[in-house]
């Protein structure tokens, strides 16, 4: 028999209010682990989105809300295709690139995807209207204005939609993204059904740990025909030049298109840098939380348990236990303690942010193995400070005065 | 082997204070089996406290083979306690969640004995107190009796030359209450030095002495006659 077997033994002995305490670590290590999990993934997908994006502009309805970058081009209201001839014919200075895009909602068996329809390269080139305007025949990458995508251009298949550069995509052709792909076993080549119409899978996008890795891009005008719902957007993306911006070329669109809404994709990221500054609060609120109400609660616990088995610390003290003795059994109870509620906790965290993550924040969580140290040490330390004084009490109790007690 | 010189102990509380223990000097000698009776309230375990190192008086020293035990810090008086003294509680204080071997093995954890040393003697002790059949049980798994004999095995563990008995008949029907006794006049018979408080004058009449307390004083040593009990030990 060692120090620990006592421990272990004592611990299931007054099970419901080790039930308590541990509860109430697990849940709050939890919250913080599934909170910062979640934060992170949103952190990585915002900071891959801004690198990977060629447009600084978004054009959306005049009712769109700025939910998040994500889902900036998810929304129920449309604008007429028209609005696309309208820029590319204007006399705007400091349009690089349009990109306009019409996503919906769809189902394929049994899972929620999004199809969004994109326009290739060679249909902009095919439009005299809009070569006019001189798009893409200017250097790519002057207008950026979040990030310089000049300097490290990613690998070509990275920005195959972001950018788009995609040369061609015909009328029954689809582009599937990495997490589709995967859900529905799918392989380039292949024939996949979207709303009734059979599209041929010329490519499978790689992972870009982004939305994009749940959607299928299909030609625009092909999905503006399957849906019905005529030559209308969602959203048009603009590369502009960020000198062009400055001398008020988003104002200017603004005159052109009263009917829309123009937003710079710096105040559509800001949302989202808000959101994830807000769920770092978040998590910071719930990490004072738990150490304020499992440290309680722990503390309230020992201090009880102490109390309770004072004449068994006096019984020991007399057999020839020292105060470092009683005070370890303590400690090591907390350990124990703070142990599994930080596993515990950091199991149900994850799980909660794998699972919950990708419906709440539309991005995919992993899990972090980083988290497991860090609520793991977070439990312990809450833990064992709340068991210090309680043991050192413990350690401290007169064994003269325990033992006379009837 | 252990002196009392002069002990007092005064206790406060409530703004009185009250006297455990005035001015009691005692010697103690190896070998020894002394019986400290009195009526409730009159010392009794403040004495045997006192002498175990767990209870600091208010005045005067206690001496273990001339070494002063309170001139020790706590944690020195733990270790000789380990070392060299076994109590014997009333309510047998046995860890309720620990099995009878479990609970035996206690003072040779403290100790720092291993695991398979610690099971062979504390599951020899038991046999010895005729408990080599409940190894397994928990305290609540046995009778009032059985529980006593544990705790005896208990403080045998460690092979104590001092053993401080708190009333450990007091909870016990009479028959073992007996076998208690006859086990602390055993272990006397091997040379340990036996110190018992009890209010049973049948068992205070088998000690070599025996020592009366009244109001934290003693009232004069008396020197036993042979008494005609079987169990009586000659001096």
């Amino acid at each position: 028999m060692h120090l620990r077997t006592i421990v272990w033994r004592e611990l299931f002995e007054r099970k419901n209010q080790l039930a308590t305490s541990f509860l109430a670590i697990l849940v709050g290590i939890a919250a913080i682990v599934s909170i910062k999990n979640v934060t992170f993934y949103s952190e990585k997908a915002v900071a891959k989105e801004l690198d990977a994006l060629g447009a600084n502009i978004l054009i959306l309805p005049k009712s769109a809300s700025l939910q998040g970058y994500y889902s900036a081009d998810l929304q129920d209201e449309e604008f007429p295709e028209e609005y696309v001839t309208r820029l590319s014919s204007s006399d705007l200075q400091g349009l690089d690139n349009l990109s306009p895009k019409l996503s919906i909602p769809t189902e394929i068996e049994g899972k929620r995807f999004t199809l969004t329809g994109i326009l290739p390269k060679s249909e902009f080139q095919a439009k005299a209207a809009w070569q006019g305007a001189g798009i893409f025949s200017r250097p790519q990458g002057c207008g950026t204005v979040v990030v310089d995508t000049t300097c490290n251009p990613p690998p070509v298949q990275e920005t195959l939609v972001r950018r788009r550069i995609i040369e061609t995509l015909g009328s029954t052709e689809a582009l599937v993204g990495a997490d589709v792909a995967i859900a529905l076993g799918l392989k380039e080549g292949q024939t996949i059904k979207l709303l009734g119409k059979p599209f041929n899978i010329i490519a499978i996008l790689p992972q870009t740990g982004t939305i994009d890795d749940s959607r299928i891009f299909v030609h625009l005008h092909t999905l503006q025909e399957l849906t019905g719902k005529g030559s209308v957007l969602n959203a048009i993306e603009i590369v502009g030049c960020c000198n062009q911006i400055s001398k008020g070329l988003v104002q200017k669109i603004n005159k052109l298109l009263p009917d829309a809404k123009v937003v710079t994709i710096t105040q559509v990221v800001d949302t989202q840098i808000k959101t994830n500054r807000m769920m770092s609060r978040l998590s910071l609120i719930f990490v004072a939380i738990i150490v304020l109400v499992g440290g309680a609660s722990i503390a309230n616990y020992m201090y009880a348990n102490v109390f309770e088995r004072r004449r068994e610390i006096g019984t020991l003290m007399a057999l020839g236990a020292g105060t470092s003795f009683i005070l370890r059994m303590f400690l090591l109870k907390a350990l124990l303690l703070g142990l599994a509620g930080g596993l515990g906790g950091y199991a149900l965290g994850t799980v909660l942010a794998v699972t919950l993550g990708p419906r709440l924040a539309g991005i995919p969580v992993l899990p972090m193995w980083s988290l497991l140290a860090w609520g793991s040490g977070l439990s312990l330390a809450i833990a064992l400070a709340a068991s210090y004084f309680p043991a050192r009490r413990a350690a401290h109790l007169d064994p003269s005065a325990v033992l006379q007690e009837v | 082997m252990l002196r009392m010189e002069a002990v007092t102990k005064i206790y406060d509380g409530r703004g009185r204070t009250v006297a455990g223990l005035r001015s009691v000097t005692l010697d103690i000698s190896k070998g020894d089996f002394l019986c400290v009776v009195g009526p409730s309230g009159c010392g009794k375990s403040t004495l045997l406290l006192i002498l175990g190192g767990m209870l600091s008086p208010t005045e005067g020293r206690v001496l273990l083979d001339g070494q002063s035990l309170y001139a020790l810090s706590p944690d020195k008086r733990a270790n000789l306690r380990r070392e060299k003294i076994g109590f014997l509680f009333q309510t047998f204080n046995l860890v309720p969640y620990l099995s009878a071997l479990e609970n035996v093995q206690i003072p040779l954890v403290l100790a720092g004995l291993n695991g398979p040393c610690q099971k062979e003697r504390a599951a020899a002790l038991l046999q010895q107190v005729g408990l080599g059949d409940r190894l397994d049980h928990k305290p609540s798994e046995l009778s009032v009796g059985q529980q006593q004999r544990v705790a005896l095995a208990r403080m045998l563990a460690n092979n104590p030359e001092i053993i401080l008995a708190d009333e450990p008949t007091g909870n016990l029907d009479p028959d073992t209450s007996e076998q208690i006794v006859a086990l602390l006049e055993e272990i006397n018979k091997e040379g340990r030095t036996v110190v018992m408080v009890t209010h049973d004058p049948r068992f205070a009449v088998r000690a070599k002495r025996t020592v009366r307390l009244r109001t934290g004083s003693v009232v004069p040593e008396e020197n036993k006659s042979p008494a005609p009990s079987k169990h009586c030990c000659p001096h």
